[in-house]
């Protein structure tokens, strides 16, 4: 009784842990088959390159992302972009050096800058920090089984702008079908075709919100191909040894347990 | 030490003795590993190693952590994002420890549930199960301060509303609110105390561990039959039991070595599933989130907590009868901290001379009933404060209290159990048959 009743705990444990997280109200957000959803997914360089340029000419103009290093840009499995480039691409912000006393150009080292808006939330953590607007019914199994999180809702997010808008209380409220409450201070940013991609790829307002949701959950979480790598190792050398044991328990126990020793 | 009969060290080369007539240290860990085992324990007692794990693994990940840890309120959310970045394997250490609280909750509540099945609390292992709980209550302490470490939202408002529950103490809540804060509300004071104790409590822990282990090294294991070991001669001893190096040590590596397996994959796989979002953001006190959760193992408590409304009868009577010193508020409190209350004080609710629940038909449903409302209670406790949850929450909480207060002292009077096997070797070879040979070394 007692071992079905754990196998029942294991089944609470996932579904309330998944129902703690999906607490945050509810907007419609479709899922997105991203390249580095499931455990042997990685980030799309392309996209990750395509994703940087949408913040840059776009999200960037209000919003910032404060925790993420501009060195990053050229690491590994991230956007990978070439040392020499990333060192160009961060002349473009201008960064507050106390040594100096005075604002100059970024060099790699520093960080992305704040938000220029002091009401556009900082971008380095959203990806992480939407997680939760999944479903069904608050279970967060679609979480589990389809990897819907952070990216998805941010997709959603930028595509679901219905055109309709509202003042209140000095303001103007944007209807929009993934916000929780369904009316956002955020004016439209993306209309589609507002940004030209090197490699070609489309540039729908779809696409476009994609490719800039891929970055932001590599901003998020730059070290997720790392991680990811290290689970699969921990888990295939924890089986080997987990078989071994169990092996070395069968073999211990056959003469106590009145069996012939294998 | 006294209880089974069994081997002792004996030093042997010079420097053994030597070293036995002026520490014996090596004796002291002969007899811990080689302590006569019930040679029938099951599956559900692997969960003693699980937690020695989780507790090492928590202690050192942790040390780690604060080596590049910033407690206060302007830094630590950025030093958090610095580890989770820079420091070389810093996201590993973070999520092993993050979701290594989650391993330790989950292996500490079905070890509960399984001495609450098999009647291991009972006598003579009273003791045990007090620091068994008292361990329990630091992990809970422990657990919750360590969540306000990262200064994300959820751990800013958690902390909030949790304190908030001494302030609730008629009279003298406020000023140890308070004290507790070392401030009128969170802040850097709350967040350097809170880091200073997540730091220590962990080695009280430890301590209380290994009383733990010394306790039930002194009265011998219970086991699934719950009939006690013969102690008649080490010979008939050793009818019963197998010394615990290296059966159940190898048995219990196994076991860990799979929980750790699937461990690994929540760990490399979904990290943050197991977490709540809002911790993401920074922590601000002018936007409080619109629900604040606590992490999953505190959500059965919490629901008991918020369970008690003041449109209650049992509250409204209470309020009324103490001239509302126990109003709502406080009742909830009462309530919350009355749930693991009562849990220390089941040996001496329990009144059923049986101790296994394997040989006691009526306890094996009140219990399964436990079980289900304890998951109930989690699941509610995730939820809005607001019908039908609230509901459910109050039905669950009563039962949890019915079943402690009212339940296990009536059933030893009303139940007839079962009769259970003489021995423990009667029980090993219902199952496995006559043991053949002698134990393989």
């Amino acid at each position: 009784m007692l071992k079905k009743l754990s196998l029942a705990a294991v089944a609470a444990l996932t579904l309330s842990g998944g129902a703690a997280v999906a607490a945050g109200g509810a907007g419609h957000v479709d899922d997105v088959a991203f390249s580095f959803e499931g455990p042997f997914g990685t980030f799309d360089q392309n996209q990750l390159q395509r994703g940087l340029k949408v913040y840059t000419q776009v999200c960037s103009s209000c919003h910032g992302m404060k925790y993420v290093p501009l060195r990053t840009l050229s690491d590994e499995g991230g956007p990978h972009l070439p040392v020499d480039q990333v060192r160009a691409y961060a002349e473009n912000f201008e960064v507050f050096d106390e040594d100096l006393g005075d604002y100059r150009p970024a060099k790699p080292t520093d960080h992305f800058p704040e938000s220029m808006d002091p009401n556009a939330p900082d971008l380095s953590l959203m990806a992480k920090a939407r997680a939760g607007f999944h479903g069904p019914y608050g279970t967060g199994l679609s979480q589990l089984f389809r990897g819907m999180g952070g990216p998805e809702y941010i997709t959603a997010l930028l595509t679901g702008y219905t055109g309709e808008d509202k003042m209140e209380a000095g303001t103007l409220f944007y209807e929009n079908t993934a916000f929780p409450g369904g009316w956002i201070s955020m004016a439209p940013p993306l209309y589609g075709e507002d940004v030209d991609f090197d490699d070609g790829a489309p540039n729908d307002m779809q696409s476009e919100a994609e490719d800039v949701a891929a970055f932001m959950m590599w901003a998020a979480e730059p070290k997720m191909m790392a991680r990811q790598h290290a689970g699969f190792v921990g888990v295939l050398f924890l089986s080997v040894l987990t078989v071994l044991l169990y092996l070395t328990n069968k073999r211990l126990w056959a003469p106590i347990k009145g069996k012939k020793s294998v | 030490m006294s209880g089974i009969p069994h081997d002792h060290y004996e030093p042997k080369s010079g420097g053994a003795k030597w070293l036995h007539r002026r520490l014996p240290i090596a004796s002291l860990l002969y007899d811990t590993v080689t302590i006569p085992t019930p040679k029938n324990l099951n599956w559900m007692w692997i969960w003693g190693i699980v937690l020695t794990f989780c507790l090492a693994l928590q202690i050192v990940t942790g040390i780690v952590l604060a080596m590049h840890y910033t407690p206060h309120v302007d830094m630590a959310f950025a030093s958090i994002e610095h580890i989770m970045r820079n420091v070389n394997g810093g996201h590993m250490l973070r999520y092993l420890h993050m979701n290594g609280a989650s391993l330790f909750f989950f292996a500490v509540y079905l070890h509960i549930f399984r001495g609450l099945y098999y009647g291991s609390y009972k006598a003579p292992r009273e003791v045990t199960w007090i620091i068994g709980m008292l361990i329990y209550l630091l992990m809970m302490g422990t657990a919750f301060m360590g969540y306000v470490l990262p200064w994300g939202q959820m751990s800013f408002w958690g902390a909030t509303v949790i304190t908030g529950l001494f302030g609730a103490i008629p009279f003298i809540g406020e000023p140890i609110q308070t004290w507790l804060l070392g401030g009128p509300a969170v802040g850097n004071a709350t967040l350097n105390r809170f880091f200073s104790l997540h730091y220590l409590l962990p080695f009280v822990i430890a301590a209380l561990v290994a009383i733990h282990i010394w306790a039930f090294h002194t009265t011998g294991n219970n086991n699934p039959t719950g009939v006690e070991v013969r102690r008649d001669s080490k010979a008939v001893a050793e009818k019963d039991t197998v010394p615990f190096w290296p059966y159940f040590v190898i048995k219990d590596l196994f076991a860990l070595g799979l929980i750790l397996a699937v461990f690994f994959a929540i760990v490399g796989f979904m990290p943050n599933y197991l977490g709540h979002p809002d911790n993401y953001i920074e922590a601000d006190p002018l936007v409080t989130p619109a629900h604040i959760v606590p992490e999953w193992y505190f959500l059965p408590f919490y629901a008991i907590l918020r369970a008690f409304t003041s449109d209650v009868w049992v509250v409204m009577f209470t309020s009324w009868i103490t001239g509302g010193i126990i109003d709502a508020k406080f009742f909830g409190v009462l309530a919350m901290f009355g749930a693991i209350a009562v849990m220390f004080v089941a040996p001496w609710l329990d009144t059923s001379g049986v101790r296994s629940g394997r040989y006691r038909p009526m306890f094996k449903w009140w219990f399964a009933l436990l079980v289900i409302d304890f998951i109930v209670l989690m699941w509610a406790g995730a939820m809005p404060a607001e019908p039908p949850y609230s509901t459910i929450s109050l039905i669950g909480s009563a039962y949890w209290f019915a079943y402690f207060l009212v339940i296990l002292p009536l059933l030893g009077v009303i139940e007839k159990p079962n009769s259970a096997p003489a021995t423990i070797e009667d029980d090993f070879e219902s199952h496995y048959g006559k043991a053949s040979g002698t134990p393989a070394e």
